[in-house]
């Protein structure tokens, strides 16, 4: 597979004229100057009007700039073939823009055959890119777009886009029509899909949440067209460069970082534990040695069976299944802090137990710990080339408006 | 009462054939004509949006010419020929055909231009593999109300056409003339039956192209 390439916006603009806005073109673009990594995902954000989609459009020259130059791997794509350069940039837009003639395999081949592929490697790709994006290509295959879900469709649209193998992906809004559950695992499916891909992958979204979930780089746009900030996620959400940005991020951005980060990141306490047949002399002692009045019970396979509480239990005996207390919350270690977080407040404790794949213990997560990692520089760390991109980009300066919309529908 | 002479009919059955033959010929012909023009001046008005007002106008105009009068005019010029009945039989298709053509073109969701645009299709391609498949539903009902229409004018040529041309409309003069009831009732039933098969064909025709159409009930 190839994998991404660079893209450089080198001082670009896009003006309307009076009658173009008349007849709704999108937001103008004011000197904008970027370069996103390659491999990376790269957000645009911001209230509509702001010159996202404008700026998307101008890559595969849907729309052409008014200024400036935009370079793929250092070639001015103004110089390349427009049809040529197209083929070699998915695109993913909210509507999915199925071609409602053809099957679902016809349409995941629509770029292949107009590079003129022959019918088995075409066939063969189509096949392949359906089960990537988890849909069954004999079941899929033969149906047309208007036999399936939402989900499924923009499924299709993402296969589509990635039929031969573009380094680079154009993604305008692409879950934003799918209801809230659909979208997190459409979401969650091309963060997992990019890890192997390492596309680099242009988003646009007004929503600052997906921003945040999706992006390497999340590009703050505003009205007039001119970036407010370039951060990775987590920079933006713990110093927003200007008042407009604190806004857009919204108030709850210290939250918002939290989902930022794995429980897989945090130092876990150790927790004490006992077997199914230990004795209670073994288990005071454990519980002596640190300092706890509570020591968790586990079988055989280290997966937790409940709590213990000292102060309850007899002074001599075996420990049995039956002295357990209910559990305090499982956490996966790949699940979010906000996310566990939120389950440790939601059921009253200070503390979860965190659990691998298998079920076995790892450790303890306490909010104490929580806080002590969002204050650590680790939590700020930034790949070297995200904080190259955003040492780089040019800032526009633009008066704000007062009234900011804010993220989310 | 009616009185069919069916030993009559059944005479003169290469007669019905030689008839129905040449209404068929006035069907096709006119309408392959009258397609192709509509069809450039549709993908004309893609590009200029700014003829459909005028083009609409013109074929608008030649459809309101009283179809015997477009006949008789045209005698001097093409004699009685079976140019006479195709040019004004192709005119008066164009009102109908340019006007669905370009509905059918017109009804291809943004999104969906934008999307081949995008994935590199060619203006000319896109309109081949994407507008015109789309474009299928609208223009077929403008070919289905034109065929009939034309079928039915057919019969009108046959006042001007003499035993020359008019299809199974010269069974109807003929008969007039002669007082022949059983060739007025083969003309007219005749002529119908042809715009029933005809009809029934485009829709078969209709259904082949756009499989698409019929494929629902998924898991919407």
């Amino acid at each position: 597979m190839s994998s991404g390439a660079t893209i450089e916006f080198d001082h670009v603009s896009k003006h309307y004229d009076a009658a173009a806005r008349k007849r709704g073109a999108g937001g103008a673009v004011e000197d904008l100057s970027l370069t996103i990594p390659a491999g990376r995902i790269c957000v645009l954000v911001g209230p509509s009007g702001c010159g996202k989609t404008t700026t998307l459009k101008m890559v595969n020259r849907l729309i052409e700039p008014t200024g400036g130059r935009i370079l793929i791997d250092g070639v001015d794509i103004a110089e390349v073939d427009v049809t040529d350069l197209r083929r070699g940039i998915g695109y993913v837009i909210q509507q999915v823009g199925l071609f409602p003639h053809q099957t679902i395999a016809q349409n995941v081949a629509t770029v292949p055959r107009l590079l003129g592929w022959g019918r088995a490697r075409q066939h063969a790709r189509t096949d392949e890119l359906l089960a990537l994006v988890g849909l069954a290509p004999d079941t899929y295959g033969d149906r047309y777009p208007s036999q399936l879900s939402g989900g499924e469709r923009q499924r299709v649209g993402v296969a589509r886009a990635l039929a031969a193998d573009p380094p680079v992906m154009l993604m305008d809004e692409p879950f934003g029509a799918v209801d809230p559950i659909v979208r997190e695992r459409l979401q969650n499916e091309l963060l997992r899909l990019q890890e192997d891909l390492a596309k680099t992958i242009i988003f646009v979204t007004h929503d600052i949440d997906e921003a945040i979930k999706m992006g390497d780089l999340v590009v703050v746009m505003q009205q007039g067209g001119g970036i407010a900030q370039v951060g990775a996620p987590a920079e933006l959400l713990a110093e927003p460069a200007t008042e407009y940005v604190a806004r857009f991020v919204g108030s709850d951005r210290g939250l918002k970082r939290l989902s930022l980060y794995r429980v897989d990141d945090v130092a876990l306490e150790p927790a004490t534990m006992v077997r199914v047949g230990d004795d209670y002399a073994t288990l005071r002692q454990r519980a002596d040695a640190a300092d706890t009045a509570f020591v968790l019970l586990v079988d055989d396979g280290q997966r937790p069976l409940g709590w213990l509480d000292r102060a309850d239990l007899p002074m001599a005996g075996y420990v049995s299944e039956a002295d357990a207390n209910p559990m305090s919350p499982l956490l996966d270690r790949r699940d979010t802090l906000k996310d566990a977080t939120s389950r440790l407040l939601d059921e009253e404790v200070g503390s979860g137990i965190v659990v691998d794949r298998n079920g076995r213990v790892l450790g303890l997560l306490t909010l104490g710990a929580v806080m002590e990692w969002m204050q650590d520089d680790r939590s700020r760390q930034v790949p070297d080339d995200i904080a190259e991109a955003v040492a780089e980009a040019v800032v526009t300066q633009i008066d704000v408006p007062d009234e900011v919309a804010t993220g989310g529908p | 009462m009616i009185d069919i002479r069916w030993d009559w009919i059944g005479d003169h059955l290469d007669d019905v054939a030689e008839k129905t033959w040449q209404h068929l010929q006035l069907l096709l012909i006119p309408m392959l004509a009258g397609f192709i023009i509509a069809f450039a001046l549709a993908v004309l008005a893609l590009r200029r949006p700014g003829t459909v007002g005028p083009v609409t106008a013109i074929t608008g105009l030649l459809y309101t010419i009283p179809s015997l009068a477009a006949f008789a005019v045209l005698i001097p010029i093409t004699g009685l020929s079976l140019m006479t009945a195709i040019i004004p039989l192709a005119a008066y298709t164009l009102l109908i055909l340019y006007v669905n053509t370009v509905a059918g073109l017109r009804s291809v969701p943004p999104e969906i231009n934008e999307a081949a645009d995008a994935m590199g299709y060619t203006s000319t391609s896109r309109l081949l593999h994407v507008q015109l498949p789309l474009a299928v539903p609208l223009i077929m009902a403008g070919v289905r109300v034109a065929a009939v229409t034309t079928i039915g004018l057919v019969t009108v040529a046959a006042i001007i056409g003499g035993n020359r041309f008019g299809g199974l409309g010269q069974f109807i003069t003929e008969g007039l003339q002669t007082d022949f009831d059983t060739k007025i009732y083969l003309g007219a039933v005749g002529s119908v039956i042809l715009a029933f098969v005809v009809d029934g064909l485009l829709v078969g025709l209709q259904r082949f192209l756009t499989p698409w159409t019929r494929a629902r009930g998924g898991e919407q």
